[in-house]
């Protein structure tokens, strides 16, 4: 497989709830490996997004393409057994399971067989998850249940990571370690799908940035590019 | 009182609650997982009771009955499942009470054409046809113990399924969150139908099993199903561990309240009150005095 490989695409993808037109034909790539953010202020569509991504949410006309298959209608199971791996605002871990069960109910190889995240190399990246491993979901703080979920989205050997707010409502050391470990995964050659409101992380960490207003993207480019022009970042983002 | 007899009340109540706990816990988890209350789960212990009574002529012994009744009853699930159930999920529980209801009198309407109104027995195998005797007059049936011991056994297994499987895990997970454990990449649909096919087969298991206990007669199904509920009710919605609590509860009420009353039997009751009625009242007092302490049911997540 080539290096450009389009891991996800969306085409002029329009999606709705009820009759709330939410996504206004929303079209980008994102390449295998690739790690691009979507920013946006509240309420815009970023969520949206990345559940329209993983089927969460049909899109009503537009196309969307998981590896160069159409995805359109394809139910978030399939979704998640082809390679996309979803960590949703809100985490949702599972209160009622053990850390160690969190991590192992969806475990398995990914794409072509691959089984590069393991239990072990899942608890070597969040020490603190190996300490709790035997507590339930519902024990832990919110920067563990975090980690938690990054963890348990890794033990499907992903090729694909979309996060969502993932350093919401986290303590400072906790954001940090986050962003650390988000470097970490991005080495591994995960392609990810960011969704945070720290511009100045995710321009450091990302190679591309998308801006979503009302449901259409406004910015698809470089952080050089978006950082260009304050006055269009502080109309759209507030910074 | 004498203390054997409180034995072999306490043993009946021990076997009855554990029986209870069979069709309970299916009713508990289908409810919890899927959000779905299915009021045809007693016509699964109905249809257990008949293929016990049926088989166990044509075959000859209950054992062979059980055998080739337990994966019948495990299609029917499975066919009720896709035919009916599926389009009840995210729906709101009138609609669900309603269809089940239908079920019910479909389920009944065929009892009666395939298998007659009459009340019938059946035999249990020769070998558990003996009593143990306890005093020279008071003796204990051993097809009892044995009915316990295997609904012991059963509720091991379910234990060991549910904390110690993947599938228990992702029943688990599904019960909390099904949202998510499909997007984990589960296929909820195939989960929800093996759950609920495990979870009237149970049933239909517990009916096959007291068959030779209990005679098989018409509404059976109902009797067991309004039970079940008050142990769900009591145990907490979705909570195994609950129906378990709550089923021995139920069990050992129903038989040590019985024999409790009955020691006062020199009191006047009021009249027209007999002990049975007044054994059944203790159970929903029961229920009530739990609700009132803990809303959401013993082990129950309040919402
Ligand atoms: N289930 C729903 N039903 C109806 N409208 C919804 C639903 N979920 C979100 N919306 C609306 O859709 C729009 C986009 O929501 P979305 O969650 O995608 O925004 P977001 O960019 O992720 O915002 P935030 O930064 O607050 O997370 C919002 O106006 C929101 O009110
Ligand atoms: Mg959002």
């Amino acid at each position: 497989m080539s290096e450009s490989e389009t891991v996800l695409s969306f085409d002029a993808v329009h999606t709705y709830y009820g009759q709330s037109h939410i996504l206004r034909g929303v079209s980008f790539r994102l390449a295998r490996g690739e790690c691009v953010s979507l920013m946006g202020r509240n309420g815009m569509g970023k969520s949206t997004t990345l559940r329209t991504a993983m089927g969460l949410v049909p899109p009503v006309r537009g196309q969307v393409a998981h590896f160069g298959v159409g995805a359109n209608g394809r139910p978030s199971y399939k979704s998640a057994n082809a390679g996309i791996a979803f960590v949703p605002e809100g985490r949702g871990i599972f209160p009622n399971l053990t850390v160690r069960e969190n991590l192992m109910v969806a475990a398995r190889p990914g794409r072509e067989g691959r089984t590069d995240w393991t239990l072990e190399r899942v608890l070597a990246l969040f020490p603190r998850l190996a300490e709790r491993i035997d507590n339930w979901g519902n024990n832990l703080s919110g920067g563990e249940q975090q980690m938690l979920t990054i963890g348990r989205a890794l033990m499907t050997n992903p090729s694909v990571l979309l996060l969502d707010e993932a350093t919401e409502g986290l303590a400072p050391l906790i954001r940090e370690e986050i962003w650390r470990v988000l470097g970490e995964i991005k080495a591994t050659g995960i392609a990810c799908l960011v969704v945070d409101k720290n511009v100045k992380r995710l321009v450091e960490i990302c190679d591309r940035h998308l801006l979503l207003v009302k449901g259409e993207l406004v910015f698809d480019g470089n952080g050089e590019d978006l950082m260009a022009d304050q006055d269009f970042l502080h109309r759209h983002l507030g910074v | 009182m004498d203390l054997t007899l409180l034995l072999i009340q306490l043993l009946n109540g021990v076997q009855y609650g554990l029986l209870l706990f069979l069709i309970a816990s299916g009713l508990t988890i289908v409810f919890g997982i899927m959000g779905v209350i299915n009021l045809a789960h007693g016509s699964f212990y109905m249809v257990g009771a008949y293929l016990a009574w049926s088989l166990t002529a044509w075959t000859g012994s209950i054992f062979w009955a059980l055998l080739l009744g337990v994966p019948l009853a495990a299609m029917l699930g499975l066919l009720v499942e896709r035919l009916f159930i599926v389009h009840l999920y995210n729906r709101d529980h009138l609609q669900q009470v309603l269809l089940t209801f239908g079920l019910i009198l479909i389920f009944n309407e065929m009892q009666s054409i395939i298998w007659g109104d009459d009340p019938h027995s059946v035999p249990k195998p020769d070998f558990l046809q003996f009593s143990i005797p306890l005093t020279e007059v008071q003796s204990y049936p051993a097809y009892n113990l044995f009915l316990a011991a295997v609904c012991l056994v059963l509720a091991g297994v379910m234990y060991w399924v549910v904390q110690k499987t993947r599938l228990g895990m992702r029943i688990r997970a599904g019960s909390s969150n099904p949202e998510m454990i499909q997007a984990l990449g589960i296929n909820t649909k195939v989960l929800f139908a093996t759950v609920f096919s495990i979870g009237t087969t149970m049933a239909a298991l517990a009916g096959l099993l007291a068959a030779p206990e209990r005679s098989v007669y018409p509404g059976i199904g109902e009797q067991v199903l309004i039970i079940s509920f008050v142990v769900v009710v009591i145990g907490g919605i979705g909570s195994i561990k609950g129906a378990f609590v709550g089923a021995m509860m139920i069990g050992l009420m129903d038989s040590l309240g019985a024999t409790i009353l009955r020691a006062f039997d020199d009191v006047e009751l009021m009249s027209g009150l007999s002990v049975d009625n007044l054994t059944s009242v203790t159970v929903y007092a029961l229920m009530a005095a739990i609700l009132l302490w803990r809303p959401a049911g013993l082990y129950g997540r309040a919402h």
